[in-house]
């Protein structure tokens, strides 16, 4: 590059219209900073008044938000988080890996297959439209009401709920990640001498995962939502706790306080999430425009 | 007793729900022998590659490689297509892995070659067209000519005994045909049997040993270049080759 090319360099000079476009732009960015900083403060000062300003207010806020209330439940709460993170850990790995699985099963051909193709087919219809709470109370209630031999904690049995329920979604997911690979993908594997397996685990499902990770991720923040919901079953967790909590005090600050400590344990895999998926899109539109 | 040839097909026969896309096709390519498929779009060229390939079953007939024959259904077809090389107009490059990856992937896990010794002999023939220093890359670094040189390679490096080629340049910017073509050319001086699929009638006339003019999923017409191209013998192949020339293709 020479020094004449370089914008604002020695020997360029802007032209007088391109001037006038600059002072035009900036006039126009002022403006849109001012409007919407004004509606900003307009909608929250709105806000504001309508809660504080509303006759139950005092009430409310006595009872969620007194902060001697949240420090006193806050270690037990976080106690039964921890709970939730080990449930969390081990349902998002027995999902995905569950879901994994019944994907490739749906992608199965010839008849010998059949009966594991419907297998994963009715169970990917049926528990996408089973709601969470009755799976749930299915495994954790209904289940040991067997009095079967050697019947796993409850624990154990919400978790299986879990992972039942995240599994069928996240083979969706999977598998829309493998019918996304173009087929001549697939065949360029094929006449390269790779049986249909292989051409699955080299060739197929490493491009198919790739392309699923940020709505795999956005899987996981729903699912580590959910496993609050295992407090429902009994096991102390923090829902569970802060509902103990409340049940001492008639305060229901230890749910917020609850639900302030979700959000956190949330933010890092969100912000993960938005990386990836930011990282993906800035991929495929490079590949696009090459 | 001679020995068998490369390919031969007999009466092969493919639909496509009801549509009937190649009709009771003959056709043998001898052993260093190069073949030339040309004929318009939907004439059946790839579809017979993809045939002879086992990527689709045939509806009747029968082909044979080498003698054997393929499409008997006790035949397993990854065996088969260990000794096929098939290059696309695609690429079809694998874009999650190195260059080195995409053409190392057969002799590792078909025929479990260890990964030094796979390597060393693709650096030979990246080295041979001249790609050897994109061997690190992946192949979106790469320019459509050098892709399909991998692609080549890649379809090479299972020492195939039959290579077919399914518009090679077709996807390719024009100024990049001619690094492609040199390659085959090359392939070609070092006798290797091939089977192309092409719209480059300048490029049929060099490299084919015998040209045939599919029309309608039959070889309405063959023989030598000079003679198909030069002065074809049937009323289709010439108005093919009148259109080909007033596209300016010629």
């Amino acid at each position: 590059m020479t020094e004449a090319d370089r914008p604002g360099g020695e020997v360029y000079r802007p032209s007088e219209l391109q001037l006038r476009r600059e002072r035009h732009h900036r006039r126009q960015t002022r403006r849109s900073v001012l409007v919407a900083a004004a509606s900003t403060a307009v909608v929250g000062v709105l806000l504001v008044v309508a809660v504080t300003g509303s006759p139950g207010w005092e009430r409310v806020h006595e009872t969620f938000f007194d902060p001697e209330e949240a420090w006193r439940a806050l270690p037990e709460v976080f106690t039964g988080l921890l709970l939730n993170i080990r449930l969390l850990l081990f349902c998002a790995a027995g999902a995905l890996l569950l879901g994994l699985v019944i994907a490739l099963l749906r992608t199965l051909r010839g008849p010998v297959f059949f009966p594991l193709r419907a297998l994963a087919v009715s169970y990917t219809y049926g528990f996408r439209g089973a709601p969470l709470i009755i799976v749930l109370y299915l495994m954790t209630f209904g289940v040991p009401g067997l009095r079967l031999e050697g019947t796993p904690s409850v624990l154990v049995l919400g978790g299986i709920a879990l992972v039942l329920t995240y599994g069928a979604y996240i083979a969706e997911v999977f598998r829309a990640g493998i019918e996304s690979v173009h087929p001549s993908q697939l065949a360029a594997a094929r006449s390269l001498g790779l049986s249909y397996r292989k051409s699955m685990r080299f060739v197929v499902l490493p491009q198919a995962v790739r392309r699923v990770t940020p709505p795999l991720l956005n899987d996981m923040v729903a699912l580590q939502k959910d496993v609050g919901l295992i407090s429902l079953a009994g096991p102390i967790d923090a829902i569970r706790a802060a509902q103990i909590a409340t049940a001492q005090s008639y305060n229901f600050t230890p749910y917020i306080v609850a639900g302030v400590l979700f959000v956190l344990m949330a933010i890092p895999l969100v912000a993960v999430t938005d990386w990836v998926t930011t990282r993906a899109a800035r991929r495929q539109s490079a590949e696009g425009a090459r | 007793m001679s020995a068998p040839p490369v390919l031969e097909c007999a009466a092969v026969r493919k639909e496509f729900r009801g549509n009937l896309v190649l009709r009771d096709l003959d056709l043998t390519v001898a052993e260093h022998e190069v073949v030339v498929l040309i004929g318009a779009s939907g004439s059946g060229k790839s579809t017979l590659l993809r045939c002879v390939n086992l990527l689709e079953p045939v509806s009747d007939g029968s082909i044979r490689l080498d003698g054997e024959h393929i499409t008997d259904p006790a035949v397993d077809p990854d065996r088969v297509r260990r000794r096929i090389g098939m290059v696309f107009q695609g690429y079809n490059l694998f874009p999650h892995m190195t260059v080195l990856d995409n053409i190392t992937l057969a002799p590792r896990r078909v025929h479990g070659r260890a990964r030094a010794e796979a390597e060393a002999q693709a650096m030979g023939l990246l080295e041979r067209v001249g790609l050897a220093d994109k061997a690190k890359e992946f192949p979106d670094r790469l320019s459509g000519g050098q892709q399909q040189r991998a692609a080549v390679v890649r379809a090479l490096v299972n020492a195939p005994r039959l290579l077919l080629l399914d518009e090679v340049t077709s996807a390719l910017d024009p100024e990049l045909v001619g690094e492609v073509l040199d390659l085959i050319r090359t392939l070609r001086d070092d006798g290797m049997t091939m089977l192309i699929a092409t719209h480059e009638m300048g490029f049929a006339r060099q490299v084919a040993d015998r040209v045939c003019f599919l029309h309608d999923g039959a070889i309405l017409e063959q023989g030598p270049p000079e003679r198909v191209l030069g002065e074809p013998a049937e009323p289709r192949t010439r108005q093919f080759l009148q259109r080909i020339i007033d596209a300016g293709r010629l």
